[in-house]
């Protein structure tokens, strides 16, 4: 009951986010979803990723301020046309479809409370005794699913490697 | 089923943000905003009713309680891939408005170069 | 990029150190309570941030200069990568190949603690980095003569 009170709250929060004119108001309604999120996750069992998308929205929003602080006056505004109206339409008729679609979708696993968890009861029992770590999510991730973890390093390096290329002026870095 | 669908309206919310905003720095929000989401929902498969995270705090422990490890371990590292992917769109938005001089998406299509 | 005020110079003076131990006790414990290297990684690039937004850019760069991060990053990767190939040493890629310890001691799981405390080195070095380019950035042609704020 309370995991479906967050879900209503963060849906709020992103409405707020995206529709607001003030962009400094637009980012700190993001933060407030991504608090909720980590709230979700540490009810849901899982403190771990809570730890992680605290610390992560937090770095995502000092980022993001970067961008706002650029202009004094930080808003734009377009009148109502014509496209627009047709957008908009269009944006609510493919919304119902989603909906409709994601939940003849979602009948097909397993309720909500009751998962399968074929191969997770068998690392579950594996686990403990053949690495002697408690944690059973960082036994997965680093010796069950090793390589998985070895494609995502490899992932953020290439990342931030492109943002540091984007940002280089020409000749000496932080002149 | 009633948090899967409600965590597929804030995909909706996020996709809008997304397809329909001429801001720039509203379109980074709206991706971020389906980051959330799609953790969310694949974080959500693995739920157990009454359940207790999975971590041995002592080595009897019964753990027939615990909730599916794989969705967690599976979203521990896209969480920080897409802050990585954020850390990237910020930096291409202020080399964009460096050359524009604006954030909006309609001048940097018809002004050139 | 200049610094703060002296109050916020002052707090931060006396949380950085624990910040920095805390996150270092997250990595290396990852395998008996919830972190592991990537919350740890995170946590302590946000410490070092923390002292480039309170002091400035000169002090930040006394402690971890700005191609020393870079060369933290690749290290990192590489001695995962390392640590990968090590385990053809008795088999197979990838095998978890040291002694495991007794449970719920330190040096205990094999290749875990190392390749947690290798990604916790890269992330944290990564995340630094691409901050401090993001803070030192500065703008010219058009946004300048429109007469922003940089």
């Amino acid at each position: 009951m309370i995991i479906l009170g967050l879900l209503v709250f963060m849906i709020v929060g992103s409405i707020i986010a995206i529709e607001t004119r003030d962009l400094l108001s637009s980012v700190i309604a993001v933060g407030a979803v991504g608090l909720g999120l980590a709230v979700v996750f540490l009810l849901v069992g899982a403190p771990d990723l809570a730890i992680v998308q605290v610390v992560v929205e937090g770095l995502a929003l000092a980022m993001l301020l970067r961008l706002v602080v650029v202009r004094e006056d930080v808003t734009i505004t377009h009148g109502y046309t014509i496209e627009g109206v047709f957008a908009a339409a269009c944006g609510l008729i493919f919304a119902g479809v989603f909906i409709v679609i994601a939940a003849i979708a979602f009948r097909e696993i397993p309720p909500f409370g009751q998962p399968q968890m074929r191969i997770g009861q068998e690392l579950i029992r594996r686990g403990f005794v053949e690495t002697h770590a408690p944690n059973i999510v960082t036994d997965i991730i680093l010796d069950y699913r090793g390589y998985d973890t070895l494609g995502e390093a490899t992932i953020i390096f290439t990342a931030i490697l492109g943002a540091l290329a984007i940002l280089r002026r020409k000749g000496k870095v932080g002149t | 089923m009633l948090a899967y669908i409600l965590a597929s309206v804030i995909l909706l919310v996020g996709i809008y943000g997304v397809v329909a905003k001429k801001n720039l720095i509203k379109i980074v929000v709206g991706l971020l905003i389906v980051d959330y989401a799609t953790n969310l929902i694949l974080v959500l498969i693995g739920y157990r009713q009454d359940g207790i995270a999975p971590i041995f705090t002592s080595p009897r422990e019964d753990p027939s309680r615990f909730v599916d490890p794989i969705p967690q371990a599976l979203i521990l590292t896209s969480i920080v891939i897409g802050l990585s992917i954020i850390a990237l769109m910020i930096a291409i938005a202020l080399r964009l408005y460096e050359k524009y001089g604006s954030f909006d998406v309609l001048d940097i299509r018809r002004l050139k170069g | 990029m200049t610094g703060m005020t002296l109050i916020v110079k002052t707090i931060v003076r006396l949380l950085t150190g624990f910040i920095f131990v805390f996150s270092v006790s997250i990595v290396f414990y990852g395998h008996i309570t919830p972190g592991g290297g990537f919350a740890g990684g995170v946590m302590l690039a946000c410490g070092l941030i923390l002292v480039l937004l309170a002091f400035g850019k000169e002090e930040a760069v006394r402690i971890v200069k700005e191609t020393a991060a870079g060369v933290f990053d690749s290290v990192g990767a590489l001695a995962f990568l390392v640590i990968a190939l090590l385990g053809f040493v008795s088999g197979r890629f990838f095998l978890n190949f040291l002694p495991k310890g007794e449970e719920f001691h330190l040096f205990s799981g094999g290749t875990l603690l190392w390749i947690n405390i290798a990604i916790g080195i890269k992330v944290s070095a990564a995340l630094f980095a691409v901050y401090v380019a993001l803070a030192v950035f500065r703008m010219s042609g058009k946004a300048r003569e429109n007469g922003e704020r940089s």
